[in-house]
């Protein structure tokens, strides 16, 4: 894909540049004339989604930490002044808090994409694994941003959070007191928090910047699957990519402004108004809804330390995927037994978020008397987590190996133009070159 | 180049003498390495005043029958318990019971104070703090993920693996207790 440049330099000063620092060769040659394969649909807009996402997520924190009182006595109260006093304070908050959560959506969205159209397969496990290197910075980030405004649900977050590694054997107690800097969550923690809460996005974006290399040495996967054969297959990512893109991403921010403007709490948790109390934890404690799957996971299994490792295994496995996927053909679109495994997975996954939601010993029936296997009641949303958790572990673990193995997947299409332009080969090779001119 | 170090072995270069250099330039950026990195880590543990460890002395005759205390020790929660007989009898008559972490009533309580029952008030699952009186043995609920401990603080259902912990303390007179 990284083929010859075309990029020529138009004036003297560029030329000058160009021959001591090729930046703009650079920008050219990626985001101008990169060739996309043609027939690429919306969800590949999000890439371009998350990189706004993380530059609204920076500025916007840029902005609050100009406001925002890093101490376990000043935090609860300065958020309340960015609220009510600072000009805008209200605007900015918003938009941080729930921008954290569009950006967690457009990250779902993106990876199930991948999921979906196999493009963590051969040869972009690189590019995968870097994805989900952003995903981990990601939770770590909102993480530690949740705990900032050190309301109830974050102080008791933090705890639940932090004491996570004190399931670790033997070494877990005395890496839990220097995490938390002292022998609770306290104030020594929530500075810690905020500087990392500060470092990490900038650590994402050097990421994001390796992802991307990535994708521009192996190239973009497409609908199909298949590699793009010849310049038919292709179109240059200026103007087709970016306009798709800018179209997608203007979308996206109505839902965000719609978040912000008319719903800007409907995402949050109402504990989190009231000031942190080490001495009272809220009635029902939950996580920002972004992490209720994994805190399902976690409450699934009965044991502590295996409810850790099931928990952060939810998250291993991702990065395991490429090779644990037997199957050759890289689109479901051509899998119909792998398209209905992966629906199903979409619904448990669905299922445990609700799960994370509720209250362990809630019934999922209401009225519905069942009785206790393993301590629990079969019909309470402890057993729903736990049949759903098992079949997310199957799926990565049984499902996706054996799938490749014994089905028989649908034929592929010779080149990437032949199903998507109707009429095909024949006349394609002249018409994409006319594409191309008008570009 | 390779004229120098053809030179170089002529004039006598010992080869061990290039690793013994090699080697001692490593190990020493290796231990500078470690030396600068020991501050940076260790930095993120208790400081001094955090170490240094507060106690607190509380009047017991503040508490009515039955009821309980939270007071802040140390960055955490202490429950105070002022235990009615009939939650005494049940803690003992429990001693026989399946327990996940054997302990008898008599070891969590100073002796001939069945009554007082101090614990820190940190579920040893994840940390949340448990609501007393709740949960099937009446003695606290975890709110966080379920966890059920009895009239003497020990775990009974649900996922925390530990019995609440009795922290050190001492009976200064028959109402005054100091804790840590
Ligand atoms: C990956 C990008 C980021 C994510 C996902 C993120 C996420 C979050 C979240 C979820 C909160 C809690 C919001 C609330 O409920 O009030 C928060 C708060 C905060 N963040 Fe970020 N953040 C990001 C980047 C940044 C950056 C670069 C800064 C720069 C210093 C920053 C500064 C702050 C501050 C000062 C707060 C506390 C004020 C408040 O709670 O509104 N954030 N962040
Ligand atoms: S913290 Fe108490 S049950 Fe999890």
């Amino acid at each position: 894909m990284s083929g010859h440049s075309t990029y020529e330099p138009k004036n003297g000063f560029s030329r000058w540049l160009d021959q001591r620092l090729p930046v703009t060769r650079l920008v050219w040659d990626s985001f101008v004339d990169y060739p996309t394969p043609r027939n690429l649909n919306y969800w590949w807009t999000f890439g371009g989604i998350l990189s706004l996402m993380l530059g609204v997520q920076i500025v916007s924190g840029i902005v609050l930490a100009m406001h925002y009182t890093p101490s376990a006595s000043g935090a609860f109260a300065s958020v309340e002044h960015i609220m009510r006093d600072v000009n805008y304070g209200w605007l900015i908050r918003y938009t941080h808090a729930n921008g954290a959560s569009m950006f967690f959506m457009a990250v779902y969205i993106h990876m199930l994409r991948g999921l979906y159209y196999g493009s963590f397969k051969p040869p972009r496990e690189v590019l995968w694994l870097l994805g989900c290197v952003i995903y981990g910075l990601m939770m770590a980030t909102a993480f530690m941003g949740y705990v900032l405004p050190w309301g109830q649900m974050s102080f008791h977050g933090a705890v639940v959070i932090t004491n996570i590694i004190g399931a670790i054997p033997v070494i877990g107690g005395p890496i839990l007191t220097w995490l938390q800097g002292g022998f609770a969550v306290d104030n020594a923690t929530l500075n810690r928090f905020f500087s990392l809460h500060y470092l990490l996005p900038f650590m994402i974006a050097g990421v994001v910047v390796l992802h991307v290399w990535a994708l521009h040495v192996v190239g973009q996967n497409n609908p199909t699957g298949i590699d793009p054969k010849s310049k038919v297959d292709t179109l240059p990512f200026t103007p087709y990519a970016t306009v798709k893109d800018g179209f997608a991403m203007s979308v996206f921010l109505i839902l965000f402004a719609v978040f912000v403007f008319y719903m800007p709490n409907s995402l949050g948790h109402a504990d989190n108004y009231i000031e942190a109390n080490p001495l009272v934890t809220p009635q029902h404690i939950v996580p920002e809804w972004y992490f209720l799957p994994f805190y399902a996971i976690l409450r699934a299994v009965p044991d502590k330390v295996m409810g850790v490792v099931a928990m952060f295994g939810s998250i291993g496995v991702l990065f395991a995927l490429p090779w644990l996927d037997t199957s050759k053909v890289r689109s479901m679109r051509y899998r119909p037994m792998a398209k209905l495994y992966f629906i199903i997975l979409l619904v448990v996954c669905v299922t445990l978020g609700f799960c994370g939601a509720k209250l362990p010993d809630d019934q999922v029936i209401p009225g519905l008397e069942t009785f206790k296997v393993m301590d629990s009641d079969l019909n309470s949303f402890v057993w729903l987590s736990r049949l759903a958790t098992l079949y997310y572990f199957a799926y990565f673990l049984i499902i996706t190996p054996l799938l490749g193995l014994i089905e028989t997947p649908k034929p592929t299409p010779e080149t990437i133009a032949s199903p998507a332009l109707s009429h095909p080969p024949t006349t394609p090779a002249g018409a994409a070159a006319d594409a191309e001119k008008k570009g | 180049m390779a004229d120098s170090a053809v030179h170089n072995t002529e004039a006598g270069d010992d080869p061990s003498r290039r690793d013994f250099i090699h080697i001692a330039a490593i190990a020493a950026a290796g231990g500078a390495v470690a030396a600068i990195a020991w501050p940076l880590i260790s930095q993120m543990n208790p400081s001094a005043d955090t170490l240094a460890l507060a106690s607190v002395e509380y009047d017991l005759t503040k508490i009515e029958p039955g009821q309980q205390v939270t007071i802040n020790w140390r960055g955490k929660p202490l429950f105070i318990r002022y235990r009615t007989q009939a939650q005494i009898d049940e803690a003992v008559r429990d001693d026989s019971a399946q327990l996940k972490d054997p302990e008898s009533d008599a070891q969590r309580h100073k002796p001939g104070k069945a009554q007082w029952l101090i614990l820190v008030g940190s579920c040893t699952h994840l940390g949340c703090v448990p609501t007393v009186g709740g949960g099937e043995y009446g003695g606290w609920f975890c709110p966080c993920h379920g966890s059920v401990y009895d009239t003497s603080g020990r775990i009974r259902k649900g996922p925390a693996p530990k019995n609440l912990v009795v922290p050190e303390y001492a009976f200064l007179s028959d109402t005054k207790v100091k804790i840590g």
